[in-house]
């Protein structure tokens, strides 16, 4: 077929699917107060994705493009802050018993949806029962582990019990995965037609081209300023950058500062954001090769962040430690060798028996990101220094998906998605018990020790230090090597006003823009 | 069988019904090969978060539970009672999927094959009308540049030109169908069919020149000359005509590819074609989209062949007699 015949060319996606997991922490933001609107009332504002989001029931999104066109469609119990703290959204912060197990929330008066019917506990205690239930396979399924019942004693008013405490629980309200839907409207109708109490609400969705929203001008938090916002699917970069500079798209966000850089011209202008989300080198301590922590500790003293950063990321990012919560970001120098030491790392290599190194099979993704396999070839160059022989694996983004939950690989480079809450982060990667200890290959009782009394600590200053004694641990072990937090950048018309600048590349204080 | 099957025109049928056989058998099983399925394609590295009960729903929903033979089967059949199956993303029927893919496809194809017939024959007339003389190499040359240079790269370097210095590009417009709008469908198709039709005209030039050379020294043209026919008469009737046998088969066999979907091209351009479809298809692991689409595409290749040979028989008289 014509595809064989021509050259290959595998588009990127522009963001990875990996980093939804960053923006599934962040919701809306800043309530209360009118958007700006020094605009066009009446405009519309085109917004660019790189791909159809694949789903369109909140729980399931998983997506970034699906997050991005939902989060301004439906709303979640509470919103982040700017910073990606949790605040006020559709209920206040809840108020939380003595013994950290019963949450109670007291929603908004008078939040209507799009079909006009009341927004009340009934439609929360029904949404939340829907994640937990099996068949719905809702992705926000494990916020809710340690749930064990909702009530709905008013229709203002949601108690939550817990089984224990659990102090991450409230972040993972947030998120467009745990979006309120009407209870009134059979989840199936979803798919195809969303119901929420957003900024926006759907109108129409041309597959693999477009979807339309229209303003919900009783937006509990104030009036959107675009009329209308589409979401317009054009799958090449460079067609984006195109669209772009003409003007015929108003935004779009990248992770590649090149083609961030190519679309900036006087018609517009680009905003670089940080990310929750991290690019790490997942060693798996279970693997005959890295059971050493001195094997491990010798590839952390080996390798320079800032050269990784500088060289695959084309220096779009920071040096990172493991967390990446706003309220609890790991010191990223506090780590055995916080920038680039051979001699030390040839110490650690004798101290592990192997002074002329070993060899390291490296898995990394195509597709998935757009620096996988850069990173992999630095670290390649980097640890060929002190003998550490890599052979670097470059896989199709389902490939490495597939081996890298089956746990079928010595180190892997990722883009792992972060969280404002740190337990989110990491419990499930380094407890036993964890949904992905296998895949993470590290676990600890001293770990398993400290993530239980972090859970169990709800007041976020006692938090602190006990996070602080986590992130520790793992760089002390080399767990894995943390590499760092990406840039990416928001590119948008001069037209555009009154877009707010966040820490994150979340779009769900969209509504507060306008087109001229 | 019997006479039936001897006839060549039910023998043709009877081939392609095979071919199509195999092509659907073999992109069923090359789905199933390749690492992953629909469920780490939705929920890439979250699906390790997901519970037994909730992976049970996950493959029950996407059909993916059931044996393979029951699979193929059960989508075979759907396909010969005209049901397709369904995007589990759009929530659109493959059928109305196709019916609004294929049209574009069709009309970019139709346009890349009249761009690259109106470069390659003139071009290759000139180039064998002084053999290995300076016209002859410059479309020699050109046409090598041509067919080396990526479909991709051309695309991109074009069209960035043209942001850069007119800021023209109708392809960041939502796209419009030549129904909807004509003259803007016109506009986003200008390009992609100008790549496609560029990258198609240097087979189309190298055939009409090698069969134009081999045409000219055949005695009927030799005759032709002798009894006083020349210029425009000898060159169209006599030479042309007879030359354009084997470019009638190279176009039928490159306007095939188009219906393919030119998958790169549209990808680049935003057109939504079948290609694309495929394409999102298989990012996707949607089982029934890729495996109806490429059948269809199977179809229109086996068609458009069936043409060829019907066009042959229009072309060139002595086929007929056969």
């Amino acid at each position: 077929m014509s595809t064989q015949r021509r050259h290959g060319h595998r588009t990127r996606a522009t963001l990875a699917t990996a980093l939804a997991g960053g923006l599934l922490a962040t919701g809306l933001a800043g309530c209360g107060s009118d958007g700006e609107q020094t605009g066009d009332a009446n405009g519309t504002l085109v917004f660019g994705i790189s791909a159809d989001p694949a789903q369109m029931v909140p729980w399931t999104a998983t997506s970034t493009q699906s997050i991005q066109v939902l989060s301004q469609i439906y709303s979640p119990l509470l919103n982040t802050d700017a910073e990606g703290v949790p605040e006020a959204g559709l209920a206040e912060l809840p108020e939380i018993s003595e013994d950290g197990k019963t949450y109670t929330f007291t929603l908004r008066e008078g939040v209507t949806f799009g079909d006009g019917s009341d927004l009340d506990s009934a439609d929360v205690k029904h949404t939340y029962e829907k994640i937990i239930d099996p068949a719905s396979s809702a992705s926000s399924a494990s916020y809710f582990a340690n749930v064990a019942g909702i009530e709905a004693p008013d229709p203002r008013t949601v108690v939550v019990t817990l089984k224990q405490p659990d102090a991450s629980f409230v972040s993972g309200l947030t998120g467009v995965n745990t979006a309120i839907v009407p209870s009134d409207v059979d989840a199936k109708s979803l798919e195809t037609k969303p119901v929420g109490s957003g900024p926006y609400q759907f109108k129409s969705r041309t597959p693999n081209e477009s979807i339309t929203l229209t303003r919900n001008a009783d937006y509990y938090a104030g009036e959107p300023g675009a009329a209308t916002v589409e979401f317009r699917v054009i799958p090449d970069e460079q067609s984006m950058v195109s669209s772009l500079k003409t003007g015929s798209v108003h935004m779009a966000i990248f992770d590649n500062p090149v083609t961030a850089k190519t679309a900036t011209s006087g018609q517009t202008e680009s905003m670089t954001v940080d990310s929750l989300s991290y690019h790490v080198l997942q060693l798996r301590a279970t693997s005959p090769t890295l059971k050493d922590p001195n094997a491990r500790l010798a590839i952390q003293c080996a390798i320079s962040r800032q050269d990784v950063i500088d060289s695959a990321a084309l220096g779009a990012g920071k040096p990172s430690g493991p967390i990446t919560s706003p309220e609890f970001r790991s010191d990223p120098e506090a780590q055995p060798c916080p920038e680039q030491d051979l001699d030390k790392a040839k110490d650690y290599l004798a101290k592990a028996g192997k002074p002329d190194g070993f060899t390291l099979n490296l898995m990394t993704s195509q597709g998935l990101y757009s620096t996988a396999v850069d990173e992999a070839q630095n670290i390649q160059a980097q640890l060929g220094k002190v003998g550490i022989k890599v052979n670097v694996e470059a896989l199709d983004s389902n490939a490495y998906v597939e081996r890298w939950l089956a746990a079928d690989f010595d180190a892997a480079i990722a883009m792992n998605g972060g969280s404002s809450d740190p337990n989110t982060m990491y419990s499930r990667y380094f407890t036993k018990a964890g949904s992905f200890n296998k895949v993470a290959g590290y676990s600890s009782p001293e770990l398993d020790k400290l993530f239980a009394d972090g859970i169990a600590t709800t007041d976020t200053a006692a938090r602190k230090p006990i996070y602080e004694e986590i992130s520790q641990h793992l760089v002390d072990q080399a767990a894995w090597v943390w590499l760092f937090t990406p840039e990416m950048y928001v590119v948008a018309n001069k037209s555009v006003e009154g877009l707010e600048e966040r820490a994150d590349a979340s779009i769900a204080t969209l509504w507060k823009a306008s087109v001229s | 069988m019997g006479a039936f099957g001897r006839h060549p025109v039910a023998r043709r049928f009877g081939e392609a019904a095979v071919t199509l056989v195999g092509v659907s058998i073999l992109t069923f099983v090359l789905l199933r090969v390749v690492p992953g399925d629909q469920i780490t394609a939705a929920y890439g590295t979250a699906a390790g978060d997901l519970s037994p009960e909730q992976l049970q729903a996950l493959e029950a929903y996407y059909g993916v539970n059931e044996p393979l033979l029951s699979q193929y089967l059960g989508w075979l059949g759907g396909v010969l009672t005209g049901n397709l199956g369904v995007s589990a993303t759009s929530h659109l029927s493959v059928l109305s999927m196709t019916a609004q893919s294929l049209p574009n496809t069709v009309e970019l194809a139709v346009l890349a094959i009249m761009i690259g017939l109106a470069l390659g024959i003139p071009g290759g007339m000139l180039a064998a009308s002084r053999p290995g003389r300076a016209r002859d190499q410059i479309s020699q040359v050109t046409s090598l540049v041509a067919l080396s240079v990526p479909s991709f790269l051309l695309a991109a370097v074009v069209s960035s030109w043209l942001v850069n210095t007119v800021g023209w590009y109708p392809n960041g417009e939502g796209y419009r169908t030549l129904s909807e709008d004509p003259g803007l469908n016109l506009q986003q198709m200008l390009l992609p069919a100008l790549v496609l039709g560029i990258s198609i005209a240097p087979p189309i030039l190298q055939t009409t020149r090698a069969a134009i050379l081999t045409v000219r020294s055949e005695d009927y043209v030799r005759t032709a000359r002798a009894k006083g026919v020349s210029g425009r008469r000898l060159q169209v009737r006599h030479i042309l005509r007879n030359a354009l046998i084997p470019v009638v088969t190279m176009s039928g066999l490159q306007f095939g590819f188009l219906l393919g979907g030119a998958l790169v091209v549209e990808q680049i351009f935003a057109i939504p074609g079948i290609g694309r479809q495929v394409l999102l298809g298989l990012e996707q692991k949607e089982y029934a989209v890729v495996q109806s689409t490429v059948l269809v595409i199977a179809v229109m290749f086996v068609l458009v062949n069936l043409l060829t040979d019907v066009l042959y028989r229009l072309v060139d008289p002595r086929v007929r007699v056969q």
